[in-house]
C-alpha cells in the first residue's frame, strides 16, 4: 500500500466526522420539551395535533389576510369567547408565557422566529 | 430512454415508502431498522472502497502537469500545475476539492469559418457543480439541528443566514432553491449537450433523480404537506438514533418516511456508485502525486526483484567494444593500453 499511513488516517478522520452526532451527544438524547399548557382554556384554535405541526402556517395565513384584506375576524369560537386573527391578542392571551411555551419547543428545534423583533411578547 | 428507468426506479422507491410506512408496525422498520442498515452500508462500503483503492499497485508517477515543471532556476515554474513537493500538492488538492479547479478546464470545441478549430473553456459545468455541491452541503449541515442536542451555535447561524430572506413561515431557505436549481441544471446539461447526452448512462441519471427526490420530498414536507410533520417527534427520533435509544413518539406523515427512505437508499447506494468520487478525489493519482519523477526514484511494485537496475554507464561498460566497432558514440573511450594489445 502506497501512503498507507496517510490514507488510513484520512479514513479514520472521515468515519469520526460522519459519526460526529454520536460523539457530540455521547448517549444523552436530552429532554423532550415539556410545554406549559394554558389553564384558562381546554382547546386550542385548531386541534392540538394540527397546531403542533402547522401553527406557523396558520400564523402566516393570518398575517397575510390581516395585512392584505384587513379582515381580522376568525370564525372559530372557543367556548363562548370570540377571537380574532392575531398573534398577541389571540395566541398570547391563552399561552401567556412565551418562555415556557413557544421558546421551549423552538430552542429544541433550533428555530428563532423573528416575529418578536416587532411584536411584543407578554411581559414575564 | 436512458432516463426513464432511473426515474421510474426513484418513483418506485417513493411509493414503496409512502405505502409501506402506513402498514401498522412498519414505522419502526422505516424509521429505525433501515436507517441503521443504510448507515452501516455507507460507512462499511466507503472504507472497503477506499482500502481497495489504496491497495492497488502504483506502477508509475502519473501526475497531470498543465504548466511549466521544475527546471532551471531562471525558468518560471508553475507551482500548482506541476507541483514538486507535498506543500504544493496540498495546495493543488485543496483548490481541487474546495473550488473544483479542474472543471475550469472543461473545454468546448467548435469549428469556425476558415475552417478553424477552437477549444474554449466552458465554465458552465463548474458553475452548476459548485451551485449543487455547496447547496447540498449547507442543507446537510442544517439538518444537524435534528441530530444534535443542544444545537450548536454554528448550526443556528447557518439557518439564520440561509433563511435571511424571511419569506413565509416556516421560512424559505435559499439553499432549497439553489439545490433544486443546481440539480435541474446538471440534468439539463446531460439532456441538452449532445456529446454529454450520448455518453450519459442510467447510472448517471439515477443519483440525480434520487437526490432530487430527497430534495423534493423535503421541501414538500416543510412547506406544503405539514400534516403529521411534528418536528419535536422527528428530532426525538433522530437524536434517539444517534444515541442508540430510538423511539417514534407519534404518528408521522408518510412523506417523512419517503424522505428518510430515499436518504437511506442514497447512503446504501453511495459506496457502490460514481458518488464515491467524494472519496476518490483524494486518491486520484493524477492530482495527488508530486511531479518529481526526476528527483526521487519511484519503484514500480511489479518489477522483478531479481532484475537489478542497469545504469547507462554499466551498459556502456558491457558493450563498449561492440559499440565502437559499430561506430556508436560512447562517453568513455576504450583504455589506451587495451587498444595496443588489440593491435598487437
Ligand atoms: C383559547 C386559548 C388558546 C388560544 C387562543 C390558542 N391556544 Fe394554543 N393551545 C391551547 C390549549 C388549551 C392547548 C392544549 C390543547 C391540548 O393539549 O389538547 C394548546 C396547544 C397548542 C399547541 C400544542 C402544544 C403541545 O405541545 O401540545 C401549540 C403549538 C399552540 N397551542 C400554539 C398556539 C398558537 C400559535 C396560537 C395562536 C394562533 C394559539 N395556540 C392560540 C389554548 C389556546
Ligand atoms: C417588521 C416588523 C414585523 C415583524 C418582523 C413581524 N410582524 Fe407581524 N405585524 C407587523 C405589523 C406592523 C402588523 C400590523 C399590526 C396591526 O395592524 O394590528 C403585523 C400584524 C401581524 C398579524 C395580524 C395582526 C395581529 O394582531 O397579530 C399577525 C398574525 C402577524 N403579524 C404575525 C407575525 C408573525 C408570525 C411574524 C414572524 C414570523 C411576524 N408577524 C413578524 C409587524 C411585524
Ligand atoms: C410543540 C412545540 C412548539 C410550540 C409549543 C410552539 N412552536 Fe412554533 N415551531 C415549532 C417548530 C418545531 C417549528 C419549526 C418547524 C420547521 O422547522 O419546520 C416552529 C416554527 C415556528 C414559526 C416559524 C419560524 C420560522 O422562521 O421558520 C413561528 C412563527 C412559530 N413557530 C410561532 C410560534 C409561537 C408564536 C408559539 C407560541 C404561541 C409557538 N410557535 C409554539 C414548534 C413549536
Ligand atoms: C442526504 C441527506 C438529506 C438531504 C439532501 C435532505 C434534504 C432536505 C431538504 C432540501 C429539505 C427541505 C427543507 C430544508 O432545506 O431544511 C429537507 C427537510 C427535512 N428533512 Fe431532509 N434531507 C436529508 C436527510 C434527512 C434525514 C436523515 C432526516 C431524518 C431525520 C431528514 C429529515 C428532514 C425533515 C424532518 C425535514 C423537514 C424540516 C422542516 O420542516 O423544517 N432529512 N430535507
Amino acid at each position: 500500500m502506497y501512503d498507507g499511513g496517510k490514507i488510513i488516517t484520512g479514513l479514520i478522520l472521515f468515519v469520526l466526522l460522519v459519526t460526529f452526532p454520536i460523539w457530540y451527544n455521547h448517549g444523552n438524547a436530552g429532554a423532550v420539551p415539556k410545554v406549559e399548557l394554558p389553564k384558562v382554556a381546554k382547546e386550542c384554535v385548531l386541534p392540538a395535533s394540527e397546531m403542533r405541526t402547522s401553527h406557523m402556517q396558520l400564523l402566516n395565513e393570518w398575517r397575510d389576510k390581516v395585512l392584505r384584506t384587513g379582515d381580522r375576524s376568525f370564525d372559530v369560537k372557543i367556548g363562548d369567547k370570540e377571537y380574532q386573527k392575531s398573534l398577541m391578542n389571540t395566541c398570547m392571551q391563552c399561552h401567556i408565557s412565551k418562555k415556557k411555551f413557544c421558546d421551549k419547543c423552538h430552542s429544541y428545534a433550533s428555530v428563532k422566529p423573528y416575529c418578536w423583533d416587532c411584536h411584543v411578547a407578554p411581559v414575564e | 430512454m436512458k432516463y426513464t428507468i432511473p426515474l421510474a426506479a426513484v418513483l418506485g422507491l417513493v411509493f414503496f415508502a409512502l405505502l409501506g410506512s402506513q402498514i401498522p408496525g412498519m414505522q419502526y422498520i422505516f424509521g429505525v431498522v433501515i436507517p441503521y442498515a443504510a448507515v452501516l452500508m455507507f460507512i462499511g462500503g466507503f472504507c472497503y472502497r477506499v482500502i481497495y483503492w489504496a491497495k492497488s499497485p502504483v506502477p508509475f508517477k502519473i501526475p497531470t502537469t498543465c504548466g511549466q515543471g521544475y527546471s532551471l532556476d531562471w525558468i518560471k515554474r508553475d507551482r500548482l500545475e506541476a507541483p514538486v513537493n507535498s506543500l504544493e500538492v496540498a495546495g493543488r488538492m485543496f483548490l481541487e476539492i474546495v473550488l473544483f479547479r479542474s472543471l475550469w478546464r472543461n473545454t468546448k470545441s467548435e469549428v469556425h469559418a476558415g475552417p478553424k478549430l477552437t477549444y474554449e473553456s466552458s465554465k458552465w459545468l463548474w458553475l452548476f457543480a459548485i451551485l449543487f455541491h455547496y447547496s447540498f452541503l449547507v442543507v446537510l449541515l442544517r439538518h444537524l439541528r435534528l441530530f444534535l442536542e443542544p444545537v450548536p451555535f454554528a448550526v443556528g447561524a447557518l439557518e439564520f443566514a440561509d433563511g435571511i430572506l424571511q419569506i413565509g413561515a416556516p421560512t424559505m431557505y435559499l439553499t432549497d432553491a439553489t439545490l433544486l436549481l443546481g440539480l435541474a441544471l446538471l440534468f439539463g446539461r446531460r439532456v441538452v449537450n449532445r456529446q454529454v447526452r450520448y455518453i450519459s448512462l442510467p447510472n448517471d441519471y439515477f443519483p440525480l433523480f434520487l437526490i432530487a427526490g430527497i430534495a423534493v420530498t423535503g421541501i414538500l414536507m416543510r412547506f406544503f404537506l405539514r400534516g403529521g410533520i411534528d418536528i419535536t417527534v422527528i428530532k426525538t427520533l433522530a437524536v434517539g438514533l444517534v444515541t442508540f435509544h430510538p423511539t417514534i413518539g407519534g404518528d408521522l406523515g408518510a412523506i417523512f418516511y419517503a424522505h428518510l427512505f430515499l436518504v437511506c437508499c442514497l447512503l446504501a447506494y453511495f459506496p457502490f456508485s460514481k458518488l464515491m468520487h467524494m472519496g476518490g478525489v483524494f486518491l486520484s493519482p493524477t492530482r495527488n502525486m508530486a511531479n518529481d519523477s526526476r528527483m526521487k526514484r519511484h519503484v514500480n511494485p511489479w518489477n522483478d526483484p531479481t532484475i537489478k537496475p542497469h545504469s547507462y554507464s554499466g551498459y556502456e561498460d558491457e558493450f563498449r567494444e561492440d559499440m565502437i566497432e559499430q561506430g556508436i558514440p560512447v562517453e568513455k573511450e576504450l583504455p589506451k593500453k587495451a587498444d595496443d594489445e588489440k593491435v598487437a
